[in-house]
């Protein structure tokens, strides 16, 4: 009887360890362990034993049992693994197909670059001023020291639409109603960025609407080598800390003296190319010292406080900062143009 | 401004400073110098030549065959095209081995047989523009003087061995616009002397003012005028240094007495005018307004009808030229004229500014009277002009002049403290810097103190004020020397409104959920500019558009990103999402400045979703577009004021639009473009809104506040209700709201059905009800008798039923 249940232990075994599938073990468990298995049946057959033998056979068909138990166990576990592992093996993708698109867009190029102008002076403690795209003749002339008539109202031909009012042909009118709106006190510190229009015929360097950027600074003690300063924390910060600034005299009705402000060419590093015209220099912005006319419309006393002002065109700086060669690339709005300008830089 | 670096050191010695270093200089200190052309620059081996023998090429009509002298031990043979060479003329020849403008080397050549060694040239295959090339030379080559010598190089002859400057002049610097000017401005530059130029004259026994008296009746318009008489001229050619110092300042050559005047355009800044004496018809100058459709022939043969704007010199009867624009043809110097009365003059700037706008005439003399002549060089370029014409026209030149005279020059004195110099431009100058910038420009200056005085001359009218004073002591002291600091004193914070940032919000969130930022004109044509309008309004119309297509301010935005779609879709981007924040115009009546609203427009059309090879493909819906708007308001703390109105909005869907509503106003809409209008502008199936920016950014979204996350479970009840087809969701979701508060904390339109297996004119809605208490968990009778509630308010109020 006990090698009966030594062998059948053997034969459990050997079966269990060549068993491939879950249910060819629990075949295998029902076959032995089961109610009508042969251990059972052995186990039936105990009757004829003696008392001392029936113990010791009684245990021995446990462990018999207990062992193979075990075993099954330990190969169902090993199985189940198995067939996980199987299962997870069927299941495997090609990584490297498209993921599901998720719909971005992102800034026109003008915004962007307004945006980084706006930043870049609120963080040196400016405010972003606006106002109206469409100006009293006021404003956009006299206030600014450009009486009717005057010569300097050719450079900039306007849309007018009554004779008083007309599109705005710089920003500089928002400067003018800020200082109006200060009544004659300081400081005031504002940017003003938006839209201006000009009689020009579009063409890739001309368009009859564009944005304009204008900064003022108004104080009692503003001096120009403040906007020297100003100016050149902005051109590094703007186009990298490797380019040079040099300004240059020139005219612009609203202030005296003005000034012209060239960087260093990126492309040739002020060698002369064809972008930079050989120059070495590009010109990026108009600046000056308020004209005191200026001031004094506005109400404040030009003896006692100065000012700065500037202005530059953000399709001037994006062509620049990004190479493009054609200003109505703005205005057409190509998606394969605007989706150039989503990376952050 | 043109200036010739070899004139220019007529005036002022240059010794030392090539034209490049000129220009950088010039540059530097104020006017900026915009090229420097080297005028012979590729061209060699062209010399004199002598055309000893000139014949018919034996086989071309067209061709000459011409023996030349050009120096050499044997004269050679040139074939020419030119219909002007003939023997003895002294010509431009470009050797065989010579090199032309663009590279263009000259070999030993065979034409039709005949053998030719070399090119004889025109102007226009030396490098100058064809229209300052004299009349007579403009169709065939140029004619040397007789004199010029055999073999030497001709470009040299010519003054092309010079560089050109070309000054970008601002307004303010009409200074600029003569040599003379120019040479004070490098005198300044370089600290050197300025030379004027000589006017000596032989005295002649008779007087102008016996040929001639001057009457002004237009005193304001012509405060000062100046007649010369200059006897016994031979009109012929200029001397060809003159002539070629016009051609490179981009002026052409006529004949001496017009070439002077024109050459004292340029040396002194000074337009004249030389009238054929005899042709006057009178002894009598008479300055005048014209009468209103009073009739002139300018000399370009131009009949003009003129009006009391402009200014006119007559005779005492007729006009005999359109003061400062351009002379008449009835008293123009012909190639007969033997007495010339020569007009300097003062005009006001405005009025010929008028005349010369009016009739279409600008030309270098009328666009210097327009920024304003030195009153104090108007006698002096008359005296050099006769000069010139005694010299080069073999005239004499009368004692004298007739004139009429009331102008009154004041130099302009401007005093300014050094301290003012040093607080505006943040520098640390000190008197004797200042008085040296002074010196250099040839101002006078008086020195008290810490005040400086400066008497300015009149050529530079600019100079009124001290800031302009500041100005030139800046740009000489240079740009690079002043220092670079950072203002100080009081400060501002450095901030974006409330409106810019949420604005700024709406931006990135808009390009969050997928759509692109475009910027669009503002200005449209009538028919587009109502169109979508939210507002009714008059449109605003330019005064002269430049097109009709941009004629008007627009009213709303969404016609331009219709634009958009169609431009990016006919490129095979049929799919695409944009919007556009920007200002749409409300008239307000001519006299006021219209209102200025911002709009906010979306579009989007084609497929909104799609992954291909997942088969994956979802067009753009109502409901996609009105997503993004619902995630915009909640963004911006809005959702619960916003409805959406079923509405008719022309150019829309009758049936897929609303209006979008704020706290009970109207603030846009939002749906499909209306098929007929897709169809035209071939786009495929479109969802667009625009609506106020500012009432969207205006608006005062409720104060955030900390609300407790439900720590007891809720009950959800899910219920369908069957609705007449009109019924539309909004209506049973208000029903249920309001009924089922406050236990009611959500309900959610899970289904639609509106197929077959419903009752013909009804349809399905299902909603899922979630009800809970913050402190309790409910009991089921509890939400049981909320539930029953809204149920019957349900069936009562829109007559839904549960569907069975
Ligand atoms: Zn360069």
């Amino acid at each position: 009887m006990q090698e009966r249940l030594k062998e059948l232990q053997e034969e459990a075994i050997q079966k269990i360890e060549q068993s491939a599938s879950l249910k060819e073990l629990n075949d295998i468990r029902v076959a032995y362990l089961g109610k009508k298995g042969p251990i059972t049946e052995v186990l039936r057959g105990m009757g004829k034993l003696s008392a001392e033998e029936r113990p010791v056979m009684g245990a021995l068909a446990n462990e018999v049992r207990e062992a193979i138990a075990v075993k099954i166990e330990a190969k169902q576990k090993g199985l189940e693994e198995a067939a996980v592992l199987e299962k997870l093996a069927s299941e495997s993708i090609d990584v490297t197909l498209p993921g599901r698109p998720v719909n971005v867009g992102n800034h026109h190029p003008l915004t962007r670059i307004i945006e980084e102008i706006e930043d870049l002076f609120i963080g040196m403690g400016y405010q972003v001023a606006e106002g109206p795209e469409v100006e009293q003749d006021y404003y956009n002339f006299e206030a600014l020291n450009l009486p009717k008539g005057h010569p300097a109202r050719d450079m900039q031909d306007s849309f007018y639409i009554t004779e008083e009012i007309l599109l705005r042909t710089h920003t500089s009118p928002v400067q003018a109603r800020t200082m109006e709106k200060h009544q004659g006190k300081g400081p005031i510190k504002i940017i003003c960025p938006g839209k201006v229009y000009r009689r020009d015929n579009d063409d890739a360097t001309h368009s009859h609407q564009f944005m304009q950027i204008e900064g003022l600074v108004v104080g009692e003690n503003i001096r120009m080598s403040d906007l020297k300063g100003t100016l050149e924390v902005f051109a590094k910060k703007m186009f990298g800390d490797d380019r040079e600034i040099r300004l240059r005299p020139s005219f612009f009705p609203f202030t005296e003296p003005s000034v012209e402000m060239d960087i260093s060419c990126k492309i040739c590093g002020g060698k002369g190319c064809s972008v930079c015209k050989q120059t070495g220099w590009i010109e990026i912005l108009g600046a000056g010292m308020v004209h005191p006319n200026v001031l004094e419309m506005a109400g404040y006393d030009s003896k006692r406080y100065t000012g700065f002002a500037f202005g530059m065109g953000p399709e001037r700086i994006a062509m620049l900062k990004y190479g493009v060669d054609d200003i109505r690339h703005f205005y057409t709005n190509d998606v394969r143009f605007l989706k150039q300008f989503s990376v952050e830089e | 401004m043109f200036v010739s670096y070899k004139w220019l050191q007529d005036y002022i010695d240059l010794t030392g400073v090539t034209a490049d270093e000129l220009a950088e200089k010039i540059t530097k200190s104020g006017i900026e110098v915009e090229g420097v052309e080297i005028l012979n620059e590729g061209i060699k081996g062209v010399v004199v030549g002598h055309v000893l023998e000139r014949e018919q090429h034996p086989n071309a009509d067209k061709l000459s065959k011409c023996l030349v002298d050009v120096g050499e031990e044997q004269p050679v043979q040139i074939i020419c095209g030119a219909p002007n060479v003939a023997q003895g003329q002294k010509v431009a020849v470009a050797k065989t081995g010579a090199v032309l403008p663009g590279n263009f080397k000259i070999k030993r050549a065979k034409l039709r047989g005949e053998e030719s060694n070399g090119m004889i040239c025109s102007l226009t295959e030396l490098g100058l523009e064809g229209k300052v090339v004299p009349k007579e030379y403009s169709e065939g080559i140029f004619v040397f003087p007789a004199d010029a010598e055999v073999s030497v190089d001709a470009l040299d002859l010519l003054n092309r061995d010079d560089e050109v400057l070309e000054l970008s002049l601002t307004p303010n610097r009409a200074d600029c616009l003569s040599m003379l000017g120019v040479a004070y401005e490098v005198a300044a530059i370089l600290g050197r002397e300025v030379k004027l130029p000589d006017i000596s004259l032989e005295p002649v026994a008779e007087k102008a003012s016996d040929y001639v008296k001057v009457v002004v009746e237009a005193k304001e318009d012509n405060p000062l005028y100046v007649a010369k008489v200059i006897k016994n001229v031979k009109i012929g050619p200029a001397p060809l240094w003159m002539q070629t110092r016009l051609m490179s300042a981009g002026i052409r050559p006529h004949n001496n007495v017009v070439d002077i005047t024109n050459y004292i355009l340029l040396e002194y800044g000074q337009p004249l005018h030389a009238f054929d004496y005899d042709r006057l018809g009178s002894k009598e100058i008479l300055v005048r307004r014209a009468a209103n459709g009073e009739k002139f022939v300018t000399l370009d043969d131009v009949e003009r009808t003129l009006t009391s704007e402009h200014l006119v010199i007559t005779n005492g009867t007729e006009p005999v030229a359109l003061a400062g624009v351009m002379g008449g043809a009835n008293s123009e110097v012909t190639s007969d004229t033997t007495t010339v009365l020569l007009e300097s003059a003062y005009f006001n700037g405005a009025a010929v500014r008028k005349a010369s706008k009016d009739h279409g005439l600008r030309s270098e003399a009328s666009a210097r009277f327009e920024k304003g002549v030195d009153p104090n060089r108007v006698r002096a370029a008359g005296e050099r002009a006769a000069y010139l014409m005694a010299k080069y026209a073999g005239g004499e030149v009368l004692e004298g002049a007739a004139e009429a005279d009331t102008i009154t020059v004041e130099p302009a004195v401007v005093s300014i403290t050094l301290e003012k110099i040093n607080r505006v431009l943040g520098t640390e100058l000190v008197m004797k810097d200042v008085k040296e910038i002074f010196d250099r420009l040839q101002f006078a200056v008086s020195i008290e103190e810490d005040t400086i005085t400066v008497t300015a001359p009149t050529r530079r009218g600019d100079i009124k004020i001290e800031e302009d004073l500041l100005e030139e002591v800046a740009r000489l002291y240079g740009y690079d020397n002043i220092p670079k600091t950072l203002p100080i004193g009081s400060s501002t914070p450095g901030r974006l409104s409330d409106y810019q940032k949420k604005r700024r919000e709406v931006r990135q969130y808009l390009e969050g959920a997928g759509l692109y930022q475009a910027v669009t004109y503002s200005l449209t044509s009538e028919e587009k500019a109502t169109q979508f309008a939210l507002e009714k309004s008059d449109t605003i119309r330019l005064a002269m558009p430049m097109s009709e297509e941009r004629s008007i301010l627009r009213l709303s935005i969404m016609p331009q990103l219709l634009e958009v779609l169609k431009y990016n879709s006919a490129r095979q981007n049929d799919s695409l999402a944009v919007y556009e924040t920007g200002a749409v115009f409300l008239s307000n009546g001519d006299e006021s400045l219209p209102v200025e609203q911002e709009h906010l427009a979306g579009a989007v059309t084609g497929l909104w979703h799609s992954h291909s090879w997942q088969g994956e493909k979802k067009a753009v819906d109502f409901f996609v577009v009105k997503g993004i708007l619902e995630g915009m308001f909640a963004k911006l703390g809005l959702s619960d004021g916003v409805d959406y109105v079923q509405a008719q909005v022309d150019g829309m869907h009758p049936g897929r639009t609303a209006e979008i509503h704020l706290n009970g106003e109207k603030i846009g809409f939002v749906g499909q473009v209306h098929p007929s209008v897709q169809k035209e502008l071939d786009l495929k199936d479109t969802y667009v809104f625009e609506l106020s920016l500012k009432a969207v950014l205006e608006a005062d979204a409720p104060v955030l506040q900390y609300k407790a996350i439900p720590r007891f479970p809720s009950i959800t009840r899910d219920i369908a209700l069957v609705v007449n087809s009109e019924t539309v969701s909004g209506t049973l979701w208000g029903i249920i709201v309001n009924e089922g508060a406050p236990l009611l904390k959500e309900a959610e339109v899970f289904d639609l059905y509106e197929g077959d297996k419903m009752e013909a004119g009804k349809k399905s809605i299902a909603f899922s009800l979630k009800y809970a208490d913050p402190v309790r968990t409910l009991t089921d009778e509890e939400v049981t008798k909320v539930h029953e509630r809204v149920l019957d308010a349900l069936k009562e109020k829109a007559g839904a039923v549960l569907r069975g």
